[in-house]
């Protein structure tokens, strides 16, 4: 590794966490009804919400209401998404008059963004209307992240109660995360966005003369260059914050008008892991044991160097492919050297590979830099922090319970080993919770794997188009992708053609078995918890908070992941590592 | 049943109105005002017409100017309306083809410079549409534009270190040269040279 990348990771994680305390802390009191002065402000909006909504403020929900109250909101959110796109082309705000978009390709459009997945199978500024993009992504990402930070609290409830049945109210941390988390971040970063070049209007493309002229594939001459424009800011704002990632461009945060310097990159950045990382000491405040949070932050950071090591390395060490074709890849102050296909030079390697890793580890999905061009062992760390289930950082809401539920996996372990039964918070883990646990970790895992099987099969996974690429970078493409759709990312070995019917078809129903076969089980564990007493610490019992039990989750994570999922990383990644340097 | 359906659909709709519209509206109405530069894609504008974004880089292949990245548009080049990386693996043999002959008409350009050809100059960027180039790529063309343009290559790399920018704060991110914001001060340094190709 460079000096310039140490310091650059160094830097990042400092300010990560010294923004994460308090940000945590504040969304703690947001939950416990207790905002302060943000409640003079949004208080007003969210009782007029609830007057609207026929909402009861302090109903208490049992995890069956609960989880119904989340299937139905995005059920709905879904059909809208759906519907706008069908309809673009009578709707208004379409100035580069956008055409049709296939059913399929709404389906899949609709799974993925109502399931914080935000995988694009579309290109921004050549298929969705200004209309599409605000009124049913833009909605979709600020909700579908709400939706995430809500079941999150319910089960943070859980752990706090003692002989309960209601976890809170859906309808209240729904509106809650929404009006005094997200609106107010995603405003003030858009703004700042926009001060470094993000592009925020309402004016169709426009167009620029070439200083010199070129030609297009069949040899006529281009004299202009049409600039896409739009409202992308405020979108690119909530899709960093929220972990949905779906850009406003095609290329997403590697497109000039969406991350145009080093300071628009680090905001964003942040933003990737900002609030995934807070919700840790919100946990620690909520259950009134800050040591409980800072333990899995610990957990999450012991995982996420390590693999931000290897792929910065590997995409320093370069393409030796390339070194024999006559090309420098070696770093010096006047370049960063490395694999820089698919990479822009304003952020080298150092930011390509910090992104690459923070987006796959929370369930961001957003690129700055084409991971289908990484070199074999650079985009393997981000194709194995996507299955090992979106829970480093992860989703927001969504990778602390998906965390949780691993915790109470490591607890059971550690149970097992000194024969007691194994507690968690003082609650018993039993039967029923280590039932729900591993089917949220099976499910997606099993999607992932069988729905690369099922399009290793045939011509309608493996010609080219769908792939872009031949031999084992071919197969890594197609694991990518159930791996990013199966685990709610959205990033992409983006050669992958993923608008035609199979691929969307079957990605868009691998995203909702992700998110709402996590989601189940999730509120399933917190209504169990919820029911039973608190027992006081005695002696015998593991302390959650110490080095150790931070070891033993890392542990069950990493050999959960690795057995999973080694086998098939072999036959792309790992293959395609010897065949490159045998080369 | 009944009892979730309803404020379902109404928070729906109350927060599609919200996000989807009043906030994307506020942020604009904001953004226009306090940066409508940076909001309308920091446009280079001389005499009433539009020469680029000051963002979005341009293609070049005359000798007389800075080259920038390979891009891996289509139909053309930098193609702003639809951006897009080439998505080629390492071990692609279309990738290291496409390299091949990148490092072959940089070499026709200018044969007697033999030194490495910095990584960046002959790989695509991810947007297709990188407006920068590294020092070390400025550094390698700089004495290929001085002889195209009769110009003292001394004065070029002046030329180049003006439009150089260093990592902000010395340490975020990395150094980069502006491709098309260069070529257009070329063209201001030697004007005869710019008129002669214009015709």
């Amino acid at each position: 590794m460079t000096a310039h990348s140490i310091i650059t990771i160094v830097v990042y994680l400092a300010v990560l966490t010294l923004l994460a305390i308090p940000l945590g802390a504040y969304m703690a009191r947001v939950y416990e009804g207790n905002a302060g002065t943000a409640s003079r402000v949004f208080g007003p909006v969210e009782r007029l919400f609830y007057r609207i909504a026929g909402v009861r403020e302090d109903e208490e929900m049992t995890w069956k209401t609960y989880a119904l109250a989340c299937l139905a909101f995005n059920f709905f959110g879904a059909l809208a998404v759906y519907g706008i796109q069908r309809l673009q082309t009578v709707l208004p705000l379409n100035p580069d008059g956008m055409g049709e978009i296939a059913p399929e390709l709404a389906f899949n459009t609709a799974s993925s963004f109502t399931s914080n997945t935000n995988w694009q199978a579309y290109g921004g500024e050549t298929t969705l209307s200004y209309f599409t993009q605000m009124a049913a992504l833009t909605v979709q990402n600020f909700v579908s992240a709400a939706t995430g930070m809500a079941v999150l609290v319910a089960l943070i409830r859980a752990f706090t109660r003692k002989e309960a049945t209601g976890l809170g109210n859906f309808w209240v941390d729904l509106t809650r995360s929404t009006l005094y988390i997200l609106i107010p971040l995603s405003a003030v970063l858009a703004l700042l966005l926009v001060s470094q070049g993000v592009v925020q209007t309402f004016s169709p493309a426009t167009t620029a003369s070439l200083l010199q002229a070129t030609a297009d594939a069949d040899g006529n001459a281009v004299l202009e260059q049409g600039l896409a424009m739009g409202p992308a800011a405020s979108q690119i704002a909530i899709k960093q914050l929220g972990t949905n990632g779906g850009g406003f461009f095609n290329v997403n945060s590697s497109h000039p008008f969406e991350n145009p310097n080093a300071a628009s990159n680090f905001m964003e950045l942040l933003s990737i892991l900002i609030i995934s990382a807070g919700l840790c000491f919100t946990f620690g405040k909520m259950v009134k044991d800050k040591r409980q949070g800072w333990a899995i932050y610990a957990a999450m950071l012991a995982i996420f160097i390590p693999l931000l090591v290897v792929c910065n390395w590997s995409e320093q060490a370069g393409n030796p492919i390339l070194t024999q074709l006559g090309a420098d890849q070696v770093a010096s102050t006047l370049h960063a050297g490395g694999n820089m296909e698919g990479k822009e030079v304003r952020f080298g390697i150092a930011d390509s590979t910090l992104w690459a890793t923070a987006t796959t580890a929370a369930s961001n999905g957003s690129v700055n830099s084409m991971h289908d061009s990484y070199t074999p062992l650079g985009g393997l760390v981000p194709m194995w922090l996507m299955p090992l289930g979106e829970i480093i950082f992860g989703g927001v809401g969504s990778g602390l319970y998906g965390m949780l539920i691993y915790v109470v996996v490591a607890v059971f372990i550690a149970g097992l080993m000194v024969g007691r039964t194994p507690e968690y918070l003082g609650k018993k883990i039993e039967a029923k919770e280590m039932k729900m646990a591993s089917l949220g970790i099976l499910l997606p895992a099993a999607t992932v794997l069988v729905m690369t099987a099922i399009a290793c099969l045939g011509e309608w996974g493996t010609a080219s188009p769908p792939l872009a690429n031949p031999g084992a970078h071919g197969f890594s493409e197609i694991l990518y992708a159930y791996s990013s759709m199966g685990n709610n990312n959205g990033s992409a070995f983006a050669g992958l053609t993923a608008s035609g019917s199979f691929y969307a078809t079957s990605g868009g129903i691998a995203m909702l078995i992700a998110r709402y076969w996590v989601i189940i089980p999730a509120l399933a564990i917190a209504g169990s918890l919820a029911k039973k007493k608190i027992v006081p610490a005695s002696p015998g019992t593991l302390p959650t908070h110490t080095p150790l039990f931070v070891g033993l989750l890392c542990g069950t994570i990493v050999l959960v992941g690795a057995l999973t999922f080694i086998p098939a990383l072999a036959l792309g990644p790992i293959v395609e590592h010897l065949q490159m340097m045998g080369h | 049943m009944v009892s979730v359906v309803r404020p379902a659909l109404v928070l729906l709709g109350l927060f599609t109105v919200l996000c989807g519209l009043a906030y994307p509206a506020a942020v604009t109405g904001i953004a226009q005002a306090v940066f409508p530069k940076q909001a309308n894609g920091s446009l280079i504008e001389a005499d009433g017409r539009v020469l680029g974004s000051s963002l979005i880089g341009q293609p070049f292949a005359d000798p007389a100017y800075f080259w920038s990245r390979p891009s891996g548009t289509g139909p053309f080049p930098n193609n702003a309306k639809a951006s897009s990386g080439t998505n080629l693996g390492p071990t692609n043999p279309a990738l290291h083809d496409a390299v091949k002959a990148r490092i072959e008409a940089l070499r026709a350009a200018d044969p007697e410079n033999d030194a490495p050809i910095p990584v960046d100059l002959v790989t695509a960027s991810a947007s297709g549409l990188d407006p920068h180039i590294s020092p070390a790529a400025a550094a390698y063309q700089a004495e290929r534009v001085a002889r195209a343009r009769g110009l003292d290559p001394e004065a070029v790399r002046a030329l180049v270190r003006e439009h150089t920018t260093a990592p902000l704060l010395g340490i975020l991110g990395e150094p980069t040269v502006h491709v098309l914001e260069l070529n257009l001060a070329l063209d201001r340094l030697a004007p005869e040279r710019a008129r002669a190709r214009a015709l």
